[in-house]
């Protein structure tokens, strides 16, 4: 019984069969999200301003496949938080997150959204991570738009790594759930 | 500046006003008494040799320690007569209220209302007495100067995470 215990794993051909499929999947769902990311921007400080400057045609993030701002988080799957998030404001902005539709990321756009920047007062919030979970931090005040391509590179790099999982070997209750 | 405006205030309000002086910059000035001030008001807004038809700023200052603590300070301009004056008006603690000037100048509405919400000073006959910039939840007014400077007030429950940069999480920090 001791020799079986330590013979190793062998895979069976089903199971070779789909962890390729699986990686096949994962890379051709991870080269499309990447490619084609609606962000929302919410804009709320003077970032906004370089924001523009990303957006339009010098720096153009159209190379990138994120060239369309949705106006509805429903319809967005980056969430760029630009600017200074107050006390205020944080529901709100929690509220934007819970509205977008899975999968999402988050980029923290500018040191105000991603420690609070110099804002260390009675009405900042310290970082927007005290309020929701963010993929990517970008610093400067307000960072050159060649920093948040490097960032928003980082973020696709970073999709295009995740796994996804083949429907069919989850198990059943998860499936019933719709995971 | 002239010192004509001063000069008719101190002749018209011998009692109410208590020292007039010429600012940095050459702005007339004058120390107003509490009581006076709507009267005060109302006679510069609307004698003919005053006329001042604009309150472009409105704020107070708070002089931790001194007594009188507070200060509310008026700016005001006339656009038809080209001059301004600046009036300054002693409010103690003990007795946080003004009485207000909106009737007058409009927009010192909202300029009010931010003295209420940073140093907690009322204004009675204000229409919407409410806070200005900070959430009604809010407890203190922040620019006093005996209030925390990182007094900050959540909203919602903070996230805990990990933060290698900042030290513990929100519990231990600030």
């Amino acid at each position: 019984m001791a020799e079986t215990d330590t013979l190793p794993a062998i895979a069976t051909r089903r199971e070779e069969a789909t962890g390729f499929f699986q990686k096949l999947v994962s890379k051709g769902l991870g080269w499309a999200r990447k490619n084609s990311l609606y962000q929302y921007p919410f804009v709320t400080a003077c970032c906004g301003i370089e924001y523009m400057s990303l957006a339009s045609a010098r720096y153009d993030i159209a190379r990138f496949g994120a060239e369309v701002p949705r106006f509805s988080p429903r319809q967005a799957d980056l969430l760029l938080v630009v600017g200074t998030i107050n006390c205020k404001q944080a529901p709100i902005l929690q509220r934007v997150y819970e509205q977008m539709a899975d999968p999402k990321w988050v980029i923290a756009y500018g040191v105000c959204a991603s420690s609070g920047g110099f804002y260390d007062n009675y009405a900042t919030v310290q970082g927007i991570d005290r309020l929701i979970p963010v993929d990517v931090y970008v610093p400067g005040c307000p960072p050159r738009p060649e920093q948040v391509l490097d960032g928003l590179m980082l973020l696709q790099q970073k999709i295009q790594d995740q796994e996804h999982k083949l429907i069919d070997r989850l198990p059943a209750p998860e499936l019933a759930r719709g995971r | 500046m002239s010192k004509a405006v001063t000069a008719a205030l101190k002749e018209k309000f011998p009692d109410a006003v208590q020292e007039v002086y010429e600012g940095v910059g050459g702005d007339d000035c004058a120390f107003v008494k509490k009581d006076a001030v709507a009267e005060v008001c109302r006679f510069l807004k609307e004698d003919p040799a005053m006329a001042f038809n604009m309150a472009p700023y409105v704020t107070a200052v708070d002089y931790l320690g001194q007594e009188p603590r507070f200060e509310v300070v008026y700016n005001l301009v006339s656009t038809q007569l080209n001059h301004r004056v600046r009036l300054r008006v002693k409010v103690p603690e003990s007795d946080l209220s003004l009485p207000t000037v909106t009737h007058l100048w409009r927009g010192a509405d909202w300029f009010e209302r931010y003295c209420f919400d940073m140093y907690g000073i009322r204004f009675t006959g204000h229409p919407d007495m409410r806070r200005l910039l900070m959430y009604d939840e809010f407890v203190g007014h922040p620019l006093r100067k005996d209030y925390p400077l990182k007094g900050r007030q959540p909203l919602t429950k903070e996230r805990d995470y990990r933060d290698v940069f900042r030290g513990p999480g929100p519990s231990g920090r600030d």
